[in-house]
């Protein structure tokens, strides 16, 4: 079980770290610029100047796939961030206030997720128009639900504790209590819950983009990239290739990674 | 039995109606004039202002909820701007193909789950039980996005074996039904691995290989049953993933279902048949989530005869 968890934080997070310094760092080092057109190497294979060729404008394919990433984790991270934030403050007050208003603001987020989270994404984006954004919102929206879930039933397990109730006994403050005992107890299945969700939001992310509801073409983003390729399967796989396993990586990645991180927390507990 | 089911089926109404309140408020509330997204801005206001009394987006808010909940009632979900037919009609065209190919990737998904999941479960650690969880792992992160596109490639344009796109008989259902059951395939055959592991170290199972039962028959016979239950819970959970694979591979393989009419919709900005088509798809999905916990009561009596707590 120990070399299982090593391995899964091992390839997990490196894995996760190298996406990372692609996303920073990628869009540095390549000399192509994404968006710059050149029909002379439309469609053009994997060559030494474009190592991954280039699609049907003639744009080099690996300075796309870079400014991809980039996208991809900046609004994954962004949206699990936020939806950290919302979730835990709605679960975590909540579960804090408890009786009526606990059971209320749970009916909503039961309400909530009762409703498919990907077709409120996609309603969202398709009102909102499309943007980054709006697509961070509309996948925000999709997100926040569990983190409230969770939230909540952990301070209401933890609250029960014996160290909650000693701190409690000996006069500690409410906010005292949250902050010193609550917070460092919730950070570990928040932690694994949000990596999780960060690969979720890759794909969602990229699902949006490929219907045409994220990020717009000109701007490369793996999904719009997958949706340009499709009409060159045949002619050039390469325009599908190329995005569709930068997505199963990054996913694989932030999978292992949460699974390597829910392992150690299980046998911290 | 009767008074459980009875109980499950009273409790979709408050879902349902939450569900069909929240597409409500998604196309009225969220801020952005859907007519004048149909319109463009350069419309005269005129136009707004009669496209607007068209559609009842001029009376108050509290009148279209009810003529909206009304309409609901009776299956009467307005008339689609792009094409003037009625949304129910259009609807219940596309209803069955999104049907047929969300069932068809639960059988596939199911169809690879059980044997996988058996046999790495009757052999942790070994060859088999790499592979198959290997596979797994492979399965989960290739997105739907990409496994369709690389079927195809592989199955229609290179090898010639399967149709490229649309519905038709079975061979056109192969490939879509395959996109969207794989990683449904991979998520279950780790939890069944998973919970048949669990279960092997339990009395009853000791009992029954006491009694002279082989390993494996003891499993199959007795094991296989008790570590459903997480299975099936798992399916539920994966309904939601189910639901945003098939628009996604109904997009991908042209598949005429509802998913992709709610695309089109979205791209004619056609607001009443996207509102019907999401609301279509949230209460079928509220409707499957309650079969599923159905079933879960049908397989574990403990959860019908304590369901008072539920």
């Amino acid at each position: 079980m120990r070399l299982r968890t090593n391995l899964s934080l091992g390839i997990g997070g490196t894995l996760v770290a190298i996406l990372i310094l692609i996303g920073i760092f990628g869009p540095l080092i390549t000399r192509h610029d994404p968006l710059a057109i050149d029909l002379r190497l439309a469609l053009a294979g994997p060559k030494p100047n474009h190592p991954l060729g280039c699609d049907a404008l003639g744009r080099d394919m690996l300075a796309r796939l870079m400014y991809g990433a980039r996208l991809s984790l900046a609004v994954s991270i962004s949206v699990v961030a936020l939806s950290l934030v919302v979730g835990s403050l709605i679960g975590g007050s909540a579960a804090l206030a408890g009786g009526r208003v606990d059971s209320i603001v749970m009916r909503f987020v039961d309400v909530f997720l009762a409703f498919p989270g990907f077709l409120l994404a996609i309603a969202l984006a398709a009102i909102l128009g499309p943007g980054l954004t709006d697509l961070v919102i509309a996948l925000t929206a999709m997100g926040w639900t569990g983190y409230a879930r969770l939230v909540r039933g952990e301070v209401l397990s933890l609250r029960e504790r014996e160290y909650v109730q000693a701190a409690n006994t000996l006069g500690a403050t409410p906010s005292r209590i949250l902050i010193r005992h609550l917070l460092p107890g919730i950070a570990g299945p928040v932690a694994v819950q949000a990596t999780f969700g960060i690969g979720g939001i890759i794909v969602a992310e990229a699902s949006l983009s490929f219907l045409g509801l994220g990020a717009m073409p000109p701007t490369p983003s793996w999904g719009n990239m997958l949706d340009a390729g499709r009409a060159f399967l045949l002619v050039a796989p390469h325009l599908t290739t190329a995005p569709g396993i930068a997505i199963g990586l990054s996913v694989l990645a932030f999978n292992l990674l949460g699974d390597g991180l829910a392992q150690l927390a299980g046998r911290r507990s | 039995m009767i008074a459980y089911l009875g109980r499950r089926l009273l409790a979709l109404i408050p879902v349902a109606l939450g569900v069909a309140t929240i597409t409500f408020a998604l196309i009225h509330l969220v801020p952005g004039d859907p007519v004048v997204a149909m319109l463009g801005d350069m419309a005269a206001p005129a136009d707004i202002e009669g496209m607007r009394h068209e559609l009842g987006l001029d009376r108050p808010l509290w009148q279209q909820y009810a003529a909206f909940l009304g309409g609901l009632a009776t299956g009467d979900l307005g008339e689609s701007i792009s094409t003037h037919q009625r949304v129910a009609h259009l609807i219940a065209q596309r209803f069955p193909a999104t049907l047929e190919l969300a069932s068809a990737g639960v059988i596939v998904a199911i169809a690879i789950a059980f044997p996988l999941g058996m046999i790495a479960g009757a052999a942790p650690g070994g060859p088999a039980d790499l592979g198959a969880m290997g596979f797994a792992v492979v399965g989960i992160s290739v997105p739907h996005l990409y496994l369709g596109p690389l079927l195809m490639i592989l199955f229609s344009l290179k090898l010639r074996w399967l149709p490229l796109t649309g519905r038709g008989g079975l061979s056109h259902l192969i490939l879509p039904a395959v996109t969207l059951g794989t990683a449904l395939a991979a998520i279950l055959a780790r939890m069944l691995r998973q919970s048949l592991v669990q279960v092997r170290g339990s009395d009853y199972m000791r009992t029954a290989i006491g009694k002279g039962l082989s390993a494996n028959a003891a499993l199959l016979r007795h094991g296989l049953r008790n570590a459903l239950t997480p299975v099936v819970t798992l399916l539920g959970l994966q309904l939601g993933g189910l639901l945003a694979g098939s628009i996604i591979t109904e997009v991908i393989f042209s598949w005429p279902g509802l998913g992709r009419l709610m695309i089109t919709a979205i791209s004619a900005r056609d607001y009443p048949l996207v509102e019907g088509c999401v609301l279509t798809f949230a209460l079928t999905y509220v409707v499957v989530n309650m079969a599923t916990d159905m079933v879960y009561g049908l397989i574990d009596p403990r959860i019908r005869l304590g369901g008072e707590a539920r």
